[in-house]
Order: structure tokens, then sequence, then C-alpha cells
């Protein structure tokens, strides 16, 4: 039997959870269909989000796109369908586009050696004008991007051990915050925050996957013995602060977050529906004219 | 003799064949380049300054900095926190080209570790970055504004007279943020 799951109209990071609950009680082998016809929108986690999810099931989900003819463009134009047609069974025809057809600052790419991260800084280095423009920075930080959005990446290789993927894009947070904002998504589909840190844990503490991410975004806590290391975290958190910007962290069944004042999420939550690897999220608010 | 050898940072990116990008980002690549610095580094004996040039490098992350420069000094015992044991041959470290947002990765790294360096301004001012107390710091300045002596010419440069410099100095020369010969102590000077 194939079980049929419904992407929400809009994806997000929040009604990306509606997907995990919905496979939060089937077996890895089976049967899925990723039901995305009514789909109208999908911010770069969403899409990056299915990618993972098709990664880490053991039998091909079948995925059906979006009816929408200008969401599935988009959706083509981010990247989504050259890399799901590896993962998915895509069960109609979608529109085709070239690398660069799309105005994301980064279209959907993957992550898997060290390589690709050197590949996204320049990238991003090329398109840095247009950034730091959208978010009111000076054209110095663009440096501070950079190095955020390659630490990002780094934990994919550097702690994740399985493949992941990036995106960058910018909106207009007319409504919500009256102001653009810069979002950077990071998702793997690799061992998570729990399982990476298991051998830093103390024998008497409490170790779930709210443990382990409040380990590593609040202790600066890393696998590796080197007191050099953990430090790309810290560093991501100090930059966090400086924009005003929020970032969560997503892995196995709990979420930690940076939250800034413009925001009311809570800070951790837990018993989420599990799911593999971890998901960050960074988003970074247009600086507000002195 | 003091040997002193530019590192081009763009050099060593080149020769770790990582000179498709301009970015010291990720720790493969800190590692790689690391491992040419050092390279070339051995290559020489004696007393050694190297000058590593940061000018034409754009984008420095933390683990790049940690790989290459925190793990550089440590290495080389260079800019150690002063009760570290120095090595016997010593090594000195001039770090040029660092923009802000170099130092905005590298800083942290530097005192995650307690270490120091000496790093010279486009201008050829030179200032201290990292782990530094105010002592040192005062101290460092001293030796700076004296262009180096002994440990007399080195005082008269104080505001405050009969201050007893020489543990002081000796500590500094120890971290290597000054260099210590039979003729005093001296600012790292490139030429």
């Amino acid at each position: 039997m194939t079980i049929i799951l419904t992407v929400p109209p809009s994806l997000d990071d929040g009604t990306f959870e509606s997907l995990l609950q919905q496979m939060a009680p089937l077996a890895d082998d089976e049967k899925v269909l990723v039901d995305a016809r009514h789909t109208r929108w999908s911010s770069p986690y969403g899409l990056i989000g299915l990618l993972t999810l098709a990664q880490s099931r053991a039998e091909t989900p079948q995925f059906i796109p979006p009816e929408d003819p200008n969401t599935a463009s988009y959706w083509a134009r981010s990247g989504f369908f050259r890399h799901a047609e590896k993962f998915f069974d895509l069960t109609r025809p979608v529109p085709r586009s070239r690398t660069g057809d799309s105005n994301y600052f980064l279209e959907i790419t993957p992550i898997a050696r060290t390589e690709d991260v050197q590949h996204v800084v320049q990238h991003i280095q090329e398109r840095s004008q247009a950034i730091m423009e959208t978010l009111g920075f000076p054209p110095s930080g663009a440096i501070g991007f950079s190095v955020v959005l390659s630490e990002s990446c780094q934990n994919i290789i550097e702690h994740a051990d399985g493949p992941g993927w990036v995106a960058v894009q910018n909106y207009d947070w007319k409504k919500r915050l009256g102001r653009r904002v810069v979002v950077i998504a990071v998702t793997d589909c690799g061992i998570g925050f729990k399982q990476s840190l298991a051998p830093k844990r103390g024998s008497s503490d409490r170790w779930d996957d709210g443990a382990a991410l409040e380990s590593a975004l609040s202790r600066g806590t890393s696998r590796f013995h080197d007191p050099g290391r953990g430090q790309g975290l810290a560093g991501i958190k100090r930059y966090v602060a400086k924009w005003g910007a929020k970032m969560t962290i997503r892995s196995g069944t709990a979420r930690i977050g940076i939250i800034p004042t413009w925001d009311d999420e809570l800070a951790l939550i837990e018993h989420l529906p599990p799911f593999p690897g971890a998901q960050m999220q960074i988003i970074i608010p247009q600086a507000v004219a002195s | 003799m003091l040997q002193q050898l530019p590192l081009d940072l763009r050099m060593a990116l080149a020769r770790a064949q990582c000179d498709l990008y301009s970015n010291l980002v990720t720790r493969a690549t800190g590692r790689a380049v690391r491992g040419q610095l050092e390279t070339m580094l051995r290559e020489m004996s004696g007393l050694r300054l190297a000058v590593l040039d940061f000018t034409h490098v754009g984008v420095l992350d933390f683990s790049c900095a940690d790989e290459i420069v925190a793990q550089l000094l440590l290495r080389f015992g260079a800019g150690l926190p002063a009760h570290a044991p120095a090595p016997p041959t010593p090594s000195y470290f001039m770090f040029r080209g660092l923009a802000e947002a170099h130092l905005e990765a590298l800083e942290p790294v530097l005192e995650r570790h307690g270490l120091a360096l000496v790093a010279e301004g486009p201008d050829g001012s030179m200032q201290l970055v990292g782990t530094v107390e105010p002592e040192e710091h005062s101290t460092w300045q001293l030796v700076l504004a004296s262009g180096g002596g002994d440990v007399d010419v080195i005082a008269s440069f104080a505001a405050e007279a009969g201050v007893d410099l020489h543990d002081r100095l000796v500590a500094l020369a120890r971290r290597r943020l000054v260099i210590q010969t039979a003729a005093g102590f001296h600012p790292l000077q490139h030429h």
C-alpha cells in the first residue's frame, strides 16, 4: 500500500512539521507518495526539506508536483526539480530550467564535499552586492555573510556523516516585519546532533535531541577533542546576534533557536515528529536605518 | 641571524592546489594551506620571521582561521599563553593585510587557544591581536615606541619611572611577540 503525504499549501519550517507528522508512524521502507498538487508556495527550507525527506526513505518516494504553473515554474527555477528527479519518482512532467534562471541568491545546491562549500562561498560573493543592498548592510558585511554560510555548510561535511543541501533567498516581509529578509536554509539527512555528540555526553546527563542541541548551541560542544573545534556554530551565533537575526536548528525530535525580539517562537521545542539529520534556518532582517 | 620569509597566502593556496578560489574557508582548505606553509618554514634554519600576507584573501572563516593561524602558532610555539613551554628554536610570525572582517574570525579563534599575534596594518602600524594582558600590551608598546634596545632604553619610554620591565620583556619574548637578542628586546619588523 502506498501512503499519501500531503504537502501543505504553504510550505515553510512550521508547516513542514505536518509532513513529518504524517511520516512519523511509517516504516522507512513503506511506499510513500508526496502530493504537492495544491501547494502554492514554499520557502527554501521547505524545498530542501522535501529533498532530505526523499533521501531519508529506503524506497524512492513518488512525487506529484504543484498544479499551479507559476509555483511549478518557480520550483524549477530554484533548482528543485533538477535535484528532485534523482530522489523522487516524478509522476508528471515538470518545467525545465537551467542553473542561474532564478532570482534566488543561491539556488538549491548539494553539499557533500569541501569543494561544494568553496563553490557556494565563491557564488555568494558574486551576489554579495545585491545581498548587502537587500539587507541594508555596508559592503564589508558581505564577508560575515559568507562566513556564516561557509560554517553552516561545513557542519554537514564535518559532523553530519551524510549529504545535505543549502539555498539562500530573500523575501519582502512587509506584513510580518515591515522589512525585507534574507533566508539561509541548510539541511542534511545525516546522523543528527544527538548521535554526533554522543561521545561527549556526561554519563549522568539527560541525553536526548534537545540536550544535544543545547549542548552544541549553548556550550559549543563538538564531537572532536581538539579545543579548536566547535567554533563555527559559536561564530554563527555571534553574527546572528549582531544582525538581530533568527536562527533555528532542528534535529531528531527537537528544535532550538536564537529568537530575536521580533519573533515569538519558543527557544526550545521538544517531542516533535522524528526526522533524520539536521535542518538549520537563519532569517536575517534588513537593517533598520538609524 | 634572523631569516625573514614573506608568505603570501595566495601563493600557499596555489601550492595547495586550492587556487581556484581566493577564499580561506573550510578546515580541509586550511589544513592544505598550513601544510604548504609548514613545508616552507621548515626549509629555513635558525631564527625565522614569517610574514603571512592576507592582502589578497577574500573570506576567512573560523575553521580556516583555526587550521591556519592558530595551529601554525601552536605548532611553532609562537604567541602561546605565557605559562606554556616555548620551543628552543624561536619562530616569529607577523600578519599583514588583515581586514576587519578577517579579524572578526581570527580574534575568537586566538582567544579560544589563549594565543596572540602581531599584525601590521596597511600604514605600517602594528597591533597585538588575541589574548593579551593589559600589562603585556603596555610593555609591548614600549618596545615598539623605543624601536627596541636594552631594558634601560625601553624603560626610558615609560611614563612611570622605576618600573622593572625585565621580567615582562622576557615573558613577551617567550610568547614570540618581541625578539630577544644579546642586545636586548626588539619589535618584530619586516623590511
